[in-house]
Order: C-alpha cells, then structure tokens, then sequence
C-alpha cells in the first residue's frame, strides 16, 4: 500500500514546525519573552486542543459507523474519571481500555 | 558551596529520567501499532517519529490524516498541540543561552515533555549548577528516553500490523488522549477551557475541513484565560 506525497508534506512540515517552536527562545528570541497575555493563553493549549479533538471520536467512533456506543463512552468515562482523580495516565489508560474490553463483552 | 562535575551531574540526568521510561515505552510502543493501522509504512512511521519526536501531536496528526482532513489543516492542527514547547524553550533559554548555537539545537530537537520537566525541577533545586554541568544533566535524561521513544516506535510499528480489530485499538488514541488531559484538570480555568473545548468541537463538528477543532481551541484557549483573569481579580478583592 502506497500513500500519496502528503504524509511526507506533513511529516517534514511537523518536524520543521517543532523544531521551530523548541528553538525560538532558545535560539532565535534570546533573551526575550512573551507578553504576559500570550502566556496566559499558552498555558491552555493543550487543554484546548485536545479534548476537542477526542471528543467527536468518542461521541461518534469511526468503528461503529458513527453511532453512539455505550462501551465507548463508558470506556472514556472512565479513563477520564481515573486521570483526574489519580493523576496517573498510565492508570488512567490501563483503566480505560479495560473498561472498554469489559464493556464490549458485557453490552 | 561545591560544584558539582559534569559527570555527576550526567549520571544524575539518567537516574531522573528512569520513571519517564514508564511512560516513554508504552506511549511509542502504541504510536507505532497506531500509526501502523492507520495505514502508514514503516519508513513514513520511523520518519515521523525521528523528525517531530513529539508524542501527542504525531498521534494528533495521524487521526486527522485518517479522517482525510486537509494537509494543512493537519499540520497546523498538530503544531498547535506543541505550541507548549515555546514555555519549554523560554524556561530553557536563561539556562542554556550561553551554550554554542549547535548545542542549543541540539537541546531544542530533544526539548520533549520529560526533558523540560526534568530540567526545569533540577536548575530549580540546584541553581548553582555550570552551564557545562546543566549540559551534562540534559545529555544524562535524554539517553534513555530518545533511543527507547525511538525503538519502541519501532517495535510497535512491526507488531502493529499483526494485531487483530478485535482488540478495539481504534479507541486506544481516544483513551490516550484522555488519559493525558485529564490529570492537566487542576483548577477551574484548565477545567472550563477543556469543557468548551469539547461543547464547541462537537457542535462544530459539522466545519468542513476539520476547522471546527481551531475554532473549539481558539474560543477553550479564550476561555481559560478569562476565567484566570477572573478569579485573580475576585482573589485579589477578598485578599484587599
């Protein structure tokens, strides 16, 4: 199987994107930095992005066509559930994919 | 106070990267059976894993790539999840900015999540290390954690393929990400920003080009800086 030239336009521009990001203050910026209102958002990337994009996988999996799946939804609730209260992800992912396996048998 | 040697200081840097192999080994090891399943070849794998070395933006790329999302949406979707490493690379900054420029490369490629936190928590309990001690110190973590994120990408890669649908890994990146974000709800501005996320990218999920997730981040990333402003404000009025 072959894929088109894409996934290596989006390997090279991530990589060089990443490195970027890592090198500007350490080799670009020296000696500067943002603005504090730049910070203030910074700091919420990742819980702006992230929970965005599991979301609709959770809601409407590619694996069931899009419909609505109780042992999905179960699945994520539970890793959810599991990484806030633990702060562990390796238990947070452990316990979510057993919820899943557990879910799937018994649904 | 005494200085401490570089090499101490290095054997120091790979004893505190031990507990990060915890997490580095099966985080690479599910890329690779990821990235393998949804359809890309080993070399497009190992190449992606070596160039970005950046764990939740490559599996970030690889679910929009399977959702045929547009290449540049792909990208910047991806990019966006590593915008953090800019605060790594301002923190890092005062530490190393008298390195050589090539050294300070070299720093930004290995700049991942583990190194920074290792880095940050060390210079700020011995602030009296060298600049060639701090080096030392960030060659020590880096040696397990690269070549292990590297060989279990691999590793995950070949087995991948021999992995039947039955087991559901399909859910195993949702899970992964929540996994990840969850312990990130520590206080309410990071708790809204993730439940708007999530409101506004599910009833945005019908944006052509996969755009509804930038608007979800864009308006999430608004949000939790409002309610950090917010709560300062009141803070400061009960404190006064």
């Amino acid at each position: 199987m072959s894929n088109g030239p894409e996934i290596w336009i989006i390997i090279c521009a991530l990589g060089a994107g990443t490195f970027l990001i890592r090198f500007s203050f350490l080799g670009l910026m020296q000696g500067r930095t943002f603005p504090d209102w730049a910070m203030r958002l910074l700091r919420y990337v990742p819980v702006a992005v992230l929970p965005g994009l599991v979301a609709p996988l959770v809601v409407w999996p590619d694996a069931t066509g899009g419909e609505m799946d109780p042992a999905r939804m179960g699945a994520a609730l539970a890793a959810l559930l599991l990484g806030a209260l633990t702060r562990n992800v390796l238990g947070a992912m452990a316990g979510g994919m057993i919820a899943l396996y557990v879910l799937l048998w018994a649904l | 106070m005494s200085q401490k040697s570089p090499s101490t200081a290095f054997t120091d840097g790979v004893k505190e990267a031990l507990p990060f192999v915890f997490l580095v080994v099966p985080f690479a090891l599910l890329f690779g059976v990821v990235a393998t399943e949804a359809g890309l070849n080993l070399v497009e794998t190992m190449g992606m894993t070596v160039l970005v070395i950046a764990g939740a933006a490559q599996f970030t790329a690889v679910a929009l790539w399977v959702e045929n999302a547009p290449t540049l949406i792909v990208i910047l979707t991806a990019l966006a999840v590593n915008l953090r490493m800019a605060l790594y690379s301002a923190a890092m900054a005062v530490h190393y900015g008298k390195a050589p420029i090539w050294k300070r490369a070299l720093i930004a490629y290995l700049l991942v999540d583990q190194s920074y936190a290792a880095a940050a928590l060390k210079f700020e309990r011995e602030p009296n290390l060298t600049l060639s001690a701090k080096l030392a110190y960030f060659a020590g973590v880096i040696t397990p954690i690269a070549p292990l994120w590297y060989l279990f990408s691999y590793i995950g890669a070949v087995a991948g393929s021999a992995i039947p649908p039955e087991y559901a890994l399909d859910f195993a990146v949702p899970i992964t990400f929540i996994a990840m974000t969850a312990p990130m709800l520590r206080s309410l501005p990071h708790l809204i920003a993730a439940i708007t996320s999530v409101v506004f990218a599910l009833a945005f999920a019908w944006v052509p080009y996969s755009l509804g997730l930038m608007i979800a981040a864009a308006v999430a990333m608004g949000a939790g800086a409002l309610t950090e402003i917010v709560l300062e404000r009141r803070g400061r009025v009960i404190h006064e």
